[in-house]
């Protein structure tokens, strides 16, 4: 990653969804260089904040004040992971990498930067696969050539959306190690409704639970991610907060 | 295998229709055997060939003028919205009046040559292929297309990166049905005013009483119809390889090639 990563902050994001209101007024900060998950129960509006962060949320929808801490925009400096991966089933894993490269430039621009996305695809373990169709890959390997792509966009600021959610557990287990590796020192917001997960792979944990939605004061937990999820301390945390996501759903 | 079987079929239905004829002794103006019928075809193959090559000129310009009216179509209905709203009632329109019924009229207006069937040939695929494309291209995922804004794409940069090839399959079955029923336009062209062309020598042939010739040019009609389909099925199965046969359009069209499979 190029330069420093910024900080983000949201002010006062808001979220109306069929003429009724989500959740409004939430502030959310994303600390420079750390990686913040957010945790909630399905249907609270958390896509919905990542799609804001992201520039893609409609404005009849949405609305809230982005900044980043180097006053520059945030815009065409975020990269995005879903929980699909989104591959083109008709191009090769190389070229779904460079993706992002082939849009902005075309095919010239995309050819320049394949040394760069062959690397990338050694760093995620799929070093000799850059000819193969995604469809001959199983669903791990595809959200590495989907952690690729992210990481070939080079973004300081990278949001990811519940992008380990489909995977089996030893897969996820492996790809949280990897990602939280190579997403070193990039701002990072990640979506998911797995406290484990957060718990394994955050430096600040951020609850959004109650009606309306709110969130909730932030959870640090300690120790260098990826942590190890047979760390005592870690099932303690885990109930910790899932007293805290709990609470929401008994005011709800 | 599968060529196998549909040799033994037709073979088995040649044989059925020459008993046919020796057993009920209907005479030959009325239906000729396969048999007269091949003689035929092979005693007067320079005439039928002549009409063939124009009849075979015209579907095949039908086909591309067609086909490229209909790809434009849809990619100005996807691409803007007011010509959605302008040429969506065109689109439905030119499929809701029969081709059958405009055909004096374009043969008025076109003339008796090649210009007027090819017009007919090209209406008839016109909405076949136009729907399906346009089908296709709104079909785009939209986790995929927000993905690519996210990476700074341009409108232009998603639709011939993304939407354009994820929409092949969908247009795939759009020309295969235009493949099939190009024929239609052009000889049903022919047939209302035409001095050459499969569909002349058949109304001529029949109006003589010359049943043997007419389905000599049938046959020689059904020959370049299935070889103009399966070369276009074989093309379009290579361009979309990468879709799985199992939710693949294509799977539903029949075809001679071998079904791919873990076999």
């Amino acid at each position: 990653m190029t330069g420093q990563a910024p900080s983000v902050r949201l002010r006062g994001a808001a979220l109306r969804f069929g003429g009724r209101a989500v959740f409004s007024d939430l502030d959310l900060d994303l600390p420079a260089g750390r990686w913040t998950c957010l945790l909630g129960e399905s249907g609270i509006g958390k896509t919905s904040l990542l799609r804001l962060i992201a520039g893609l949320g409609s404005a009849d929808e949405t609305r809230g004040h982005l900044s980043c801490s180097d006053g520059l925009p945030l815009a065409g400096r975020v990269a995005y992971m879903g929980q699909r991966d989104l591959l083109l089933p008709w191009t090769t894993v190389l070229q779904n990498v460079v993706l992002g490269a082939r849009l902005r430039g075309g095919r010239a621009a995309a050819r320049e930067t394949e040394g760069r996305a062959a690397a990338l695809l050694r760093a995620v373990g799929l070093a000799g696969r850059e000819e193969d169709l995604p469809g001959s890959l199983s669903g791990g390997m595809r959200q590495r050539v989907a952690l690729a792509r992210t990481l070939f966009e080079d973004c300081p600021v990278v949001l990811m959306d519940e992008p380990f959610s489909a995977l089996d557990a030893v897969t996820r287990h492996r790809l949280q190690a990897l990602a939280s590796d190579l997403l070193r020192g990039c701002t990072v917001f990640m979506v998911t409704h797995d406290p484990l997960e957060a718990l394994r792979l955050a430096d600040r944990i951020e609850v959004l639970a109650g009606l309306p939605p709110q969130l909730r004061p932030v959870f640090e937990p300690a120790g260098q991610a990826p942590r190890p999820l047979d760390d005592p301390a870690l099932a303690q945390q885990a109930g910790r907060l899932m007293i805290v996501l709990g609470d929401g759903a008994r005011a709800a | 295998m599968k060529l196998f079987r549909v040799l033994v079929v037709a073979a088995g239905l040649l044989l059925l229709w020459e008993a046919l004829v020796r057993l009920t002794a209907v005479p030959p103006f009325i239906l000729p055997g396969p048999l007269a019928v091949a003689l035929r075809f092979l005693a007067q193959f320079d005439l039928l060939l002549h009409h063939g090559w124009v009849t075979a000129v015209e579907i095949l310009l039908g086909l591309f003028c067609g086909t490229l009216m209909g790809m434009a179509s849809a990619l100005l209905i996807v691409a803007s919205r007011p010509a959605r709203a302008w040429l969506m009632p065109l689109l439905v329109i030119s499929q809701a009046l029969p081709v059958f019924a405009l055909a004096p009229l374009l043969t008025l207006w076109f003339g008796y040559g090649l210009a007027s069937k090819v017009v007919m040939a090209s209406l008839i695929i016109y909405f076949p292929v136009a729907a399906a494309f346009v089908d296709g291209l709104r079909r785009a995922d939209p986790g995929l297309i927000d993905l690519a804004r996210v990476m700074g794409a341009s409108p232009l940069a998603i639709l011939l990166n993304l939407r354009l090839p994820g929409a092949l399959p969908a247009l795939a079955s759009g020309l295969r049905v235009a493949a099939a029923t190009a024929p239609i336009g052009a000889v049903v062209g022919e047939w209302v005013g035409s001095s050459r062309g499969l569909g002349y020598l058949m109304l001529h042939a029949n109006a003589r009483l010359q049943v043997d010739l007419m389905f000599a040019a049938l046959a020689l009609l059904a020959l370049f119809s299935l070889t103009l389909y399966f070369t276009l099925d074989a093309a379009l199965r290579r361009l979309t390889a990468w879709q799985p046969e199992s939710d693949s359009v294509s799977a539903a069209g029949f075809s001679l090639l071998p079904e791919k499979g873990p076999s």
